[in-house]
């Protein structure tokens, strides 16, 4: 279906106008994590047409402490106007709606959003995180059980789907191969060896209740997209990809918080979406959603309401969501098969921009005119919903 | 057991959770409660994060609680917990109406031995002279 713009409200003065990855994504050890930054901002900014003297508005998370300042001086910009919000894999997905307000207040014309990590490589130069100030609470009370990382959390979250609803290895496996069959579709993806339902139920176990194969990838890569005004958008080298519909909500930080572990933050970031953007869920060609676990991107389709609480395995099954089935999901081969260096959000906005210009290949859902976007982060903490779509 | 022995991360007591530190080291588990609510919460504030008041104060918890959900890790991120796989950690609903987290202790690591609603009670271990760890293992009868 054709969007109706006019629908969007005060977003239907935006458009998306670049998109792209860096220039090597998958095991790249020889380049760090502001090559990918910029690389992918290059990149976007020649997709879009633009050069980096145009960009007045910054966008990025997770370069550093003061990520846009470091981004900024290292593209050899200078903002006038800078969001470094991190709220994990969700963030790049949340950017788009800031930067969607910053250009309908008139206050910039030109926003670039970067992304780049290096979570395969980091070990190799000895990375580490911050460490955490010991008075924090998850310092106190999570950090001397061993939380074991996102695996440690998503599983937590899993295990009571499960026993709420009844929630099986075997659904959540099918969005693994699901997922396995789309990445085989794209060239950029790492894994691209064919794999079955058996083949996942059989590989080691992480975190009971996942598998290896329920957990996404550790890559490096970046991304970057260009949003501009509808006006700016006429004089860009390929057709606008409209933001129509957008929402944002956070609900925790550590998981004995979240108010209820078997939904996800999606269940008040999407109905906010799809009410601005004017449009139904079976009227949406192609979904793009965070799977950091199969069972993220589970438990997000039940959240966004494609259905009901505790219907995401049964929605899943019979192989639903791969090419040729009727939901197509996660098209390039999501975090579980194509790249996930980190915080992915950056790269469902990418796939859902190439779906929606016709630019897929092989991998390409016909026709698709409106996308559904959803970032996760944290421990299933925060989300960003967008609708999107072209004429 | 000697600070230097505990090879695993331990916790600093911040000042507003002094009172649940010096509990457990007393094998006592105190757990916030807000006196306009009526309900406790959970982690350390000294205010209620459900209505803003500082209206609060400690109270001592029964130790008895359900398993909400648990997690086998079968590999650890930390040398300290290396010898410790496959180990398992949960969310404990306490009758006291709040959900904390933790460890399952003294239950084989299986999913077949675990189950969710299991009903649990807090057992405490003394990990240096300093720290004691509030941690869970199933109900006796
Ligand atoms: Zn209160």
């Amino acid at each position: 279906m054709t969007p109706d713009r006019e629908k969007a409200g005060w977003l239907k003065r935006i458009a998306i106008v670049g998109a792209d990855e860096s220039d090597e994504i998958g095991m790249v050890p020889h380049k760090g994590v502001l090559q990918h930054h910029s690389e992918a901002a290059l990149n976007a900014l020649d997709d879009a047409g633009l050069s980096l003297a145009d960009v007045d508005g910054l966008f990025t998370a997770g370069a550093g402490f003061a990520a846009t300042l470091q981004v900024a001086e290292y593209l050899g910009i200078q903002p006038r106007y800078t969001d470094s919000t991190s709220v994990g894999g969700s963030s790049f997905v949340m950017h788009v709606e800031h930067a969607a307000a910053a250009i309908s207040a008139g206050l910039i014309d030109v926003a670039l959003i970067t992304h780049g990590e290096t979570g395969y490589s980091n070990r190799f130069r000895k990375v580490s995180r911050a460490a955490m100030d010991p008075w924090f609470p998850a310092a106190q009370f999570e950090m001397p059980y061993h939380v074991g990382g996102p695996p440690g959390t998503y599983a937590l979250a899993c295990m009571r789907h499960m026993h709420q609803y009844g929630t099986t290895h075997e659904q959540l496996a099918e969005i693994a191969v699901a997922t396995r069959k789309w990445a085989m579709l794209n060239p950029k993806a790492l894994m691209r060896d064919p794999l079955t339902i058996d083949d996942v139920l059989s590989s080691r176990w992480i975190t009971y209740p996942f598998h290896l194969l329920d957990c996404c990838l550790v890559t490096d890569a970046g991304g970057a997209i260009v949003l501009t005004s509808v006006e700016r958008a006429k004089d860009c080298k390929k057709k606008p990809v409209w933001v129509l519909g957008s929402g944002e909500a956070h609900t925790h930080w550590t998981l004995a918080n979240m108010p209820d572990l078997t939904t996800t933050p999606a269940s008040i970031s999407g109905p906010r979406a799809f009410e601005m953007a004017g449009v139904r869920h079976d009227e949406i060609d192609v979904v793009e959603v965070y799977d950091s676990f199969t069972y993220t991107a589970l438990v997000t389709l039940e959240a966004l309401g494609f259905c009901k609480p505790g219907e995401g395995g049964a929605f899943v099954s019979g192989q639903r969501t791969a090419p040729g089935g009727d939901f197509p999901l996660n098209t390039n081969g999501g975090g579980l098969s194509y790249t996930h260096p980190g915080m992915y959000g950056m790269f469902l906005l990418i796939e859902a921009i190439r779906q929606l210009r016709g630019e897929c290949g092989e991998r390409q859902v016909a026709d698709a005119k409106l996308a559904c976007v959803n970032g996760t982060g944290g421990a299933l903490s925060s989300t960003g919903t967008l609708i999107l779509g072209v004429d | 057991m000697s600070d230097q022995k505990y090879p695993k991360p331990l916790p600093t007591p911040s000042p507003e959770a002094q009172r649940f530190w010096e509990g457990t080291k007393k094998h006592e588990l105190w757990i916030p409660y807000c006196r306009s609510c009526e309900k406790s919460y959970w982690y350390p504030r000294d205010f209620c994060p459900q209505c803003g008041g500082r209206d609060v104060e400690w109270r001592r918890s029964g130790g008895k609680g359900r398993v909400h959900t648990f997690a086998i890790h079968y590999r650890a991120f930390h040398p300290g917990w290396t010898d410790e796989v496959p180990y398992v950690t949960a969310l404990i609903d306490l009758d006291d109406g709040v959900r904390i987290f933790s460890n399952l202790v003294e239950v084989e690591a299986d999913p077949k031995a675990i189950r969710c609603e299991m009903p649990v009670e807090v057992v405490f271990e003394d990990v240096t002279d300093e720290i004691t760890l509030a941690k869970f293992r199933p109900a006796s009868a």
